[in-house]
């Protein structure tokens, strides 16, 4: 069902998705993401910590102010994750190695198969052919199940608002940045250049090209680039992802391939039970009528698939 | 309750007192009581004391959660989004309310009238516990009045909860349809349960259909989660199975406890043939729910063997597996195959409240007390979000009771078919239509001896 949405919006959209790649996209159960996805690689041995792009996060989005000022170092002594007043943060590792510590940039990855979108019952989340991964207030319930699934736990809840609360998170500048063709505020910021925003294609040789010229600095993974079905944001890093606060667990399968055996039985107990169980009933009333008792056998195995 | 029949109150169990007169609807409310006489015995009933209190200080709470949002009343916590309303209120009200759609294709589909006694029980239950499981949700839902928006406002038909609330709404009508032909007895409108009557195995096999999927739906919404519910509550191949078989014997446990709880508490307002009939439907529930637990722990066991899981039995987390494994499903199963076959009913009852526990155990564990494991600080609901749990579990007490002391659940309505079709206008005398072989009016304490 999924899938046949995703490729509708492709062909609406007017992309250039040619029929063998439909045919492989039904075939495989791997969408590769749109074409002109953008993304952003974030190179960690640039980071330095400084959170300029937290604060361009803030003012670009209009975010309430922070509880201590964007220079306040003390924020590192705790990891932090996005919230619905922070959609970025930046956490430090590694403090103890001499090599210095390292910072890692935390916000929505954007994913290929977004798992907030499938999880979705009102279908509030939208995968642009932009790579944002943008959210619907206006028709979202609250039952915060987008949170449940997210495998980077990224979305935040406003739970202080009783009557209108949201999901928000970060929409790559969607909005008012992305639409437009330009970089989303916190890229624009970045002093150290840590930031570098184009063609998510594009950022993958990048990335590969940065390890292979420099094999001393980086691990040789890129994060993001298979994880979950590859994310629009890609890492790299100097030391192992798992040392860094990465989920390195996750599957290179996008989470709903989890949700298919699932949702690819119900069809099935729709068409068959029906039959099955008004079968069952004709026969039990035939053994009725020609007498037949029942006994003490039970009745609970039959209600079984 | 049971002072009062001993002082000679008769029951309302036919639409006619004793004297033959119509009884009205003001009547059947109060039990056939005065309105003195009926607030006199709620207020002798240290129960209804309880819940004052509960409610008392859970009402002003759960409205305030309204007014100040899920913040002030809730954890609120962005990692844990699931908490008491849905991880306890949600996941656990559901299974234990299987019970409607099991005894109903037992009883419609399989022709086992011999379970009948309990058949209403059973659907009753299944009513309530999904009546309140939306109850909780609402609660939950951060704006629960856009509920529902998945019907008609933005689908989002990839997703299992769309299926979720789809089948839930669904079943909730079906169950109400189900149910209502004991309310069609108790109001008098015998056309109302004719056309139920028609359209009844239509209706159980829809439970069946509705019940099967989103009993595993329920489950496949951690399919979503693969890295946060711990490897041993997780099972992407069989998560929804796990949840659809453990709530069978959760739903035929469940029927045992209310019936136990009903059969001890509210006396008076079985019949003859319930109390009579309550300990062999009871072996045939108990039958039912252990070759479901017995399928449950296999299916368990083999879902740890296919991903092999086995190394995480032996850490912390295993263990509170094996507790929850074998206080709530092996040690059950055990009491119950062994209640069964000595006839010690007490065990056997015994063994369903362990099922229960254990099931709801289950769920509170996949959705949060497991939940997250790999993060280091685990989430403790704060007091409002409890209070607010046990209110809206006191109401579905309250209403139970309200429904089973009133609509014939537990009892027969004392009124021939044929004769559901003579014209009200002409009232046969009550005393005159019963079956002799029926208990006599004047003969209650006969049916208290039995608490």
């Amino acid at each position: 069902m999924k899938r046949r949405n995703f490729l509708k919006a492709c062909l609406i959209g007017g992309t250039t998705i040619a029929l063998g790649k439909t045919n492989k996209g039904w075939a495989s159960g791997s969408f590769e993401g749109y074409p002109e996805a953008m993304g952003v690689l974030v190179d960690t041995t640039r980071c330095i910590g400084c959170r300029s792009c937290e604060a361009a996060c803030n003012k670009e989005q209009k975010l309430p102010e922070p509880d201590t000022s964007f220079d306040d170092p003390s924020v590192f002594e705790h990891d932090r994750r996005p919230t619905s007043k922070a959609y970025t943060v930046v956490n430090r590792y590694q403090k103890e190695q001499p090599s210095g510590p390292v910072y890692r940039k935390v916000q929505c990855n954007h994913c290929n198969e977004p798992a907030c979108l499938t999880s979705c019952f009102v279908n509030a989340y939208t995968k642009t052919k932009e790579g944002a991964v943008i959210y619907n207030s206006k028709v979202c319930v609250g039952c915060r199940n987008c949170m449940i699934a997210c495998p980077f736990n990224v979305p935040g809840y406003d739970y202080d608002s009783a009557t209108n609360p949201i999901v928000k998170k970060c929409i790559l500048c969607y909005d008012t940045r992305l639409k437009y063709g330009k970089p989303p505020a916190c890229v624009e910021i970045c002093p150290q250049e840590a930031l570098t925003f184009g063609h998510r294609a594009d950022l993958i040789k990048l990335a590969h090209e940065r390890i292979r010229a420099t094999p001393d600095r980086y691990v040789d993974h890129v994060y993001g680039e298979k994880e979950v079905g590859g994310t629009s944001w890609l890492y790299l890093a100097p030391v192992g992802f798992d040392k860094l606060g990465f989920d390195t667990t996750l599957s290179n399968d996008p989470i709903i391939s989890n949700v298919k055996d699932f949702l690819g039985m119900v069809p099935m107990v729709l068409s068959i039970w029906p039959a099955l169980f008004s079968g069952i009933h004709l026969l039990a009333k035939h053994e009725e009528q020609g007498g037949h008792g029942h006994d003490t056998d039970s009745n609970q195995e039959d209600t079984k698939p | 309750m049971k002072k009062m029949i001993q002082h000679g109150l008769a029951i309302v169990d036919s639409p006619y007192d004793e004297d033959g007169k119509k009884r009205t609807l003001l009547n059947k409310l109060l039990l056939g009581l005065t309105p003195s006489q009926y607030l006199l015995q709620a207020f002798r009933n240290p129960f209804n004391w309880i819940l004052g209190a509960i409610f008392a200080i859970g009402i002003p709470i759960l409205i305030g959660r309204f007014f100040f949002g899920l913040a002030w009343a809730t954890s609120g916590s962005n990692d844990y989004p699931w908490g008491l309303f849905l991880g306890f209120g949600l996941f656990a009200m559901v299974p234990l309310s299987s019970s409607g759609f099991q005894l109903g294709t037992a009883c419609e589909i399989f022709g086992r009238h011999d379970l009948e006694p309990i058949e209403r029980l059973a659907l009753l239950n299944g009513l309530l516990g999904y009546f309140f499981a939306v109850m909780y949700l609402l609660a939950d839902l951060g704006q629960p009045w856009r509920l529902p928006y998945p019907m008609v406002v933005s689908f989002g038909p990839a997703a299992v909860l769309f299926l979720v609330a789809w089948h839930v709404a669904t079943y909730l009508s079906v169950q109400v349809a189900e149910v209502s032909s004991a309310f069609f007895e108790w109001i008098g409108f015998p056309a109302g349960k004719r056309a139920i009557r028609r359209i009844t195995l239509g209706l159980t096999v829809s439970g069946i259909i509705l019940s099967t999927l989103h009993q595993g739906a329920l489950g496949a919404l951690f399919t979503y989660a693969p890295g946060k519910v711990h490897p041993l509550w997780y099972s992407s191949s069989f998560q929804w199975l796990h949840f659809f078989v453990s709530s069978l014997p959760g739903g035929l446990c469940m029927v045992i406890t209310v019936s136990t709880i009903a059969a001890k508490t509210m006396a008076w307002r079985g019949d003859h043939r319930f109390h009579e009939k309550l300990d062999k439907v009871t072996v045939s529930l108990a039958k039912g729910a252990c070759m479901g637990i017995a399928t449950y722990i296999t299916i368990k066991l083999i879902a740890i063997a296919h991903d092999n899981k086995w190394a995480y039995l032996d850490t912390g987390w295993g263990q509170w597996f094996m507790f929850e494994i074998i206080v709530g499903f092996m040690l059950p199963l055990t009491l119950m195959t062994y209640g069964v076959h000595t006839r010690k009913m007490n065990v056997v009852r015994l063994g369903a409240f362990m099922t229960v526990f254990g099931v709801v155990l289950n769920r509170v564990n996949t959705a949060m007390i497991t939940f997250n494991w790999k993060l280091p600080h685990r989430e403790i609901p704060p007091w409002r979000e409890v209070i607010i749990s046990l209110t809206i579990f006191a109401t579905y007490i309250v209403v139970y009771r309200f429904i089973l002391y009133r609509l014939p659940i537990l009892f027969k309505w004392r009124q021939q078919e044929q004769e559901e079709t003579v014209p009200e206008a002409v009232p046969v005398p009550a005393l005159g239509r019963r079956e002799p072989s029926r208990v006599p009016v004047a003969s209650y304490s006969s049916m208290t001896k039995l608490d």
